[in-house]
């Protein structure tokens, strides 16, 4: 464990405070028992893993969830949001990741959503003069003009677009979601100019990251959280990298694994430059029985990988091949034939049908062996299915009920069950613990163990670094949708990992123009 | 945190448990609290109207009630296949009458069967350009359908010159059609019986069945899952188009003449509100045959009942609508959808 962290600041008061914020999902208690303060005139980092729960925590603050205990203050004074318009009048504001822009309507009229001056028949040109001084006083003129329409712009400049609908609110206390990850280095350094400025007008400012050179460049103090834990607080000024990220990473899952495998066999998917329009030049492989992990920040291109290799998105160049044999994919179901099964990271979204029974889930990919004449053997199916509810443990009160009732672990060993069923050579987990309770994390990485142990190849993605570490025989680090490294089990070490998945950010940029 | 790769001793407990009881389904559940609800109205409207209308429960009443609701049941039943895969064919009416035009032109140049055949066939075009539009314009069904449903009428119209075209009530295979019976029951309604049990089955206890609620139900995992959705989102819409001609030939049958628009027109709304009644989940996925019949006789006995007892007929569209929204808007509040903006 780390050592507890005090906030050297002395008690709070003053700015925002949470205290004792409790928030659960079905199947995952996102935050438990968390304190924060983010004081006026300081910038105050959130930082954690994917998971950590800073996202459920700023949509506690902006009102979009509510917590099941604990209280939030404002200048001390204890507020209640029911809803986002609540959070906005007490003067908070969080700026969003993903911004809603009207696609067809102009940035001023973006800009001003809600409140457009005029009563009936909006004043256009009043509008437009709000909406240009609004972006010079920020300093955007060179990055945006109020006349361009919501469906041009590209992500910077739809973040820049969501910043400034919270600074003409006027907050006082503004929180930021990863705001950088669209915006490329010039933008960066006018909206970390632009938060020194608020920051020394007095606000308050919440900035979440993962990239740690930010946090070193803007931030006051740094307030991590793992697994919906208050870890801890430091000043900026007194601490390092290394403290942070021990703080973020934490030692408590790795032995959750138990590794005793069998030899790692032939080479059964190996890829050779493969490059789609998100990733570039992507070599290695996967041998029968051996997990290799891919690891990365969110955002490098691991998950749009792995739906090139199951056939979904097309390859602009390079080979695959499977056993030895060149395979091209016209799309999911020739990858399926040649014996490679996806557990997707959106496991709702792209794995499961939510409204259809945990038996129709699981042998959706197995109907073939299951068909005669075109007529599924009911009972052929019963017993594969009820088999593998008892072998997976998948807690349901039986098999007709939708899946959708189903904790978050049991829908991904659903996941699971389905490629088992269909005996593929190589299984693709994309992030297969995310939204799974712990409990339910320690049965999924027994099932990737003893299915590595029956020979099949194993390709882990997730951006969880004691999952990787745990799990992987060989971990395969990439960034902005390049392998950045490989190391083996022996020489990963968190610190390795995280070095190589922001290698062009501690390095010196190698000049790489997509 | 302690955590071990020990699966605590409750769960252990808990999946024996599931394993007892796999398989194994309250009656209720199977039949599903809509498909009660419904059953429960027929059973009510029936005594209601027996005890008003004596005459209601006579076998001939019965059988009128039957033939009446045939040509709009055909549709609803293909429509509740088509919505179960997450789609709407709005051209049901107008490749009803298209096919009823084709059929008697045919018919009067060469045979019957020859005008049946083409008819089916037409149908079945119709199905695939609807289908052609979608997969490969990218066009949503709502919109490429409802091109279609004016598109269509066009077509019959033109070839017709709007007319009513030949005279097939001499003609023994459309005599048999419109007025003949097999133990008791009318020809008519025995295309409806064969049709919806051939979907039932198809729907229920075949691998294509299960695809289609798959594909409705989420055609992103039944892509990754392996299955060629394109292919199924053509099939249907071509079995949509060839039970559309079916119901056109028998309005041919009875009207005793092709009919390139009355007799078809807006039936298309009278079969989705007959498969959103019937329970079929308007965002796909969800949804049965038994169920579509039920909410098929639910309306053709408040239709007959309200004849019976002399209620101005206008009532009769005003009736429908207010069923239509009742039986959604519960279907909604079960969903558990959060009530906020445009419902999906």
């Amino acid at each position: 464990m780390t050592d507890p962290v005090n906030d050297t600041d002395g008690s709070p008061s003053g700015g925002l405070i949470a205290e004792g914020l409790d928030k659960g999902f079905p199947g995952v208690q996102a935050l438990k028992d968390v304190n924060i303060w983010f004081p006026y005139g300081k910038v105050t980092a959130l930082m954690g893993e994917n998971g950590a729960g800073k996202s459920t925590l700023l949509k506690i603050l902006s009102g979009d969830y509510q917590p099941d205990a604990g209280v939030v203050r404002i200048d001390d004074e204890p507020v209640h949001f029911d809803g986002p318009m609540d959070s906005r009048k007490a003067g908070l504001r969080v700026v969003a990741q993903e911004p809603e822009i009207v696609p067809f309507v102009s940035v001023a009229e973006n800009l001003f959503l809600g409140a457009l001056p005029g009563t009936v028949i909006v004043k256009r040109d009043e509008l437009h003069a709000a909406a240009t001084k609004a972006i010079e006083e920020f300093g955007f003129s060179r990055m945006l003009s109020a006349d361009m329409l919501g469906i041009d712009l590209s992500p910077a400049q739809r973040q820049l677009v969501e910043i400034l609908r919270c600074l003409i609110d006027d907050p006082k206390i503004l929180c930021f979601d990863e705001p950088t990850s669209s915006l490329s280095d010039s933008e960066t350094d006018v909206l970390f100019a632009l938060i020194a400025r608020l920051c020394k007008e007095g606000k308050a400012i919440g900035y979440v990251s993962h990239r740690m050179r930010e946090i070193f460049q803007i931030a006051d103090r740094v307030t991590v959280l793992r697994d919906g834990k208050l870890i801890g607080t430091v000043q900026v000024a007194q601490s390092s990298t290394e403290e942070i990220v021990r703080m973020m990473v934490g030692r408590d899952l790795t032995h959750m694994h138990d590794r005793n495998r069998g030899e790692i066999g032939e080479p059964v998917l190996e890829l050779k430059d493969v490059t789609t329009e998100d990733v570039r030049g992507i070599s290695f492989t996967v041998h029968a029985g051996e997990i290799v992990a891919l690891a990365g920040l969110v955002g490098a291109g691991r998950s749009e990988l792995a739906m090139a290799v199951s056939g979904d998105v097309p390859l602009v160049s390079g080979t695959i091949s499977v056993s030895g044999k060149d395979v091209r994919f016209g799309s999911p179901k020739d990858s399926i034939k040649s014996g490679i099964g996806l557990a997707p990271e959106e496991r709702k979204a792209d794995a499961l049908v939510m409204v259809r029974s945990v038996k129709e889930n699981l042998s959706l990919a197995v109907l073939d062996r299951l068909t005669q004449w075109g007529f599924i053997k009911q009972s052929a199916e019963v017993t594969l299915v009820g088999g593998y509810i008892e072998t997976m443990r998948i807690r349901t009160p039986d098999m007709e009920r939708p899946i959708e009732n189903l904790s978050g672990g049991n829908q991904q060993k659903v996941v699971l069950a389905r490629w088992l069923a269909k005996q593929t050579k190589v299984l693709i987990l994309d992030e297969p613990t995310r939204g799974v309770d712990v409990g339910a994390k320690a049965e999924i990485y027994h099932i990737i163990d003893e299915l590595a142990a029956a020979g099949i190849a194993i390709l882990v993605i997730s951006s969880e670094l004691p999952e990787v570490l745990g799990l992987a025989d060989r971990i395969v680090v990439m960034q902005n949708g390049e392998v950045t490294g490989e190391l083996s089990h022996h020489e990963a070490t968190e610190e390795r990992v995280l070095a190589l998945a922001m290698a062009s950010e501690l390095a010196i940029p190698e000049g790489r123009n997509s | 945190m302690t955590q071990s790769t020990q699966a605590d001793p409750s769960a252990v407990a808990e999946a024996s448990r599931a394993r007892g009881e796999v398989g194994k389904r309250s009656l209720l559940a199977k039949i599903g609290a809509q498909n009660l609800i419904l059953l429960g109205a027929i059973v009510l409207l029936s005594v209601l109207l027996s005890v008003l209308n004596p005459s209601f429960l006579l076998p001939a009443n019965l059988i009128t009630i039957g033939t009446a609701v045939t040509i709009s049941g055909l549709l609803a039943v293909v429509q509740t296949v088509v919505m179960i895969m997450g789609g709407i064919d709005l051209t049901v009416g107008s490749v009803a009458g298209l096919a009823s035009v084709v059929s008697a032109m045919v018919f009067t140049a060469t045979n019957s069967t020859l005008g049946v055949l083409t008819a089916i066939l037409i149908g079945a075009l119709c199905g695939l350009i609807n289908a052609i539009v979608i997969v490969i314009g990218r066009v949503p069904p709502m919109i490429a359908t409802l091109a279609g449903l004016t598109a269509f009428k066009g077509v019959s119209q033109l070839i017709s010159d709007g007319r009513a075209q030949g005279y097939t009530g001499a003609d023994p295979l459309f005599r048999a059609l419109a007025r003949g019976s097999f133990l008791g029951i009318p020809t008519l309604v025995w295309v409806l019986i064969v049709t919806s049990v051939a979907l039932h089955v198809l729907l229920r206890y075949t691998k294509i069945g299960r695809n289609i609620y798959a594909v409705g139900g989420n055609d992103r995992a039944a892509r990754l899952s392996g299955i060629d959705i394109n292919r199924y989102i053509i099939g249907v819409f071509v079995v949509s188009g060839m039970v559309a001609a079916v119901a056109g030939l028998l309005i041919t049958a009875r009207t005793g003449s092709g009919q390139p628009v009355s007799g078809s027109e807006g039936l298309e709304f009278q079969a989705i509100t007959a498969a959103a009644l019937g329970g079929v989940a308007l965002r796909g996925g969800k949804g049965s045959i038994g169920g579509c019949i039920l909410a098929v006789v639910l309306l053709g006995i408040l239709l007959n009942g309200m004849t019976l007892l002399g209620v101005n007929p206008f009532w009769q569209n005003l009736a429908q609508g207010v069923l239509l929204v009742v039986a959604v808007v519960v279907q909604q509040s079960r969903s558990g959808e959060r009530r906020v903006g445009l419902p999906k």
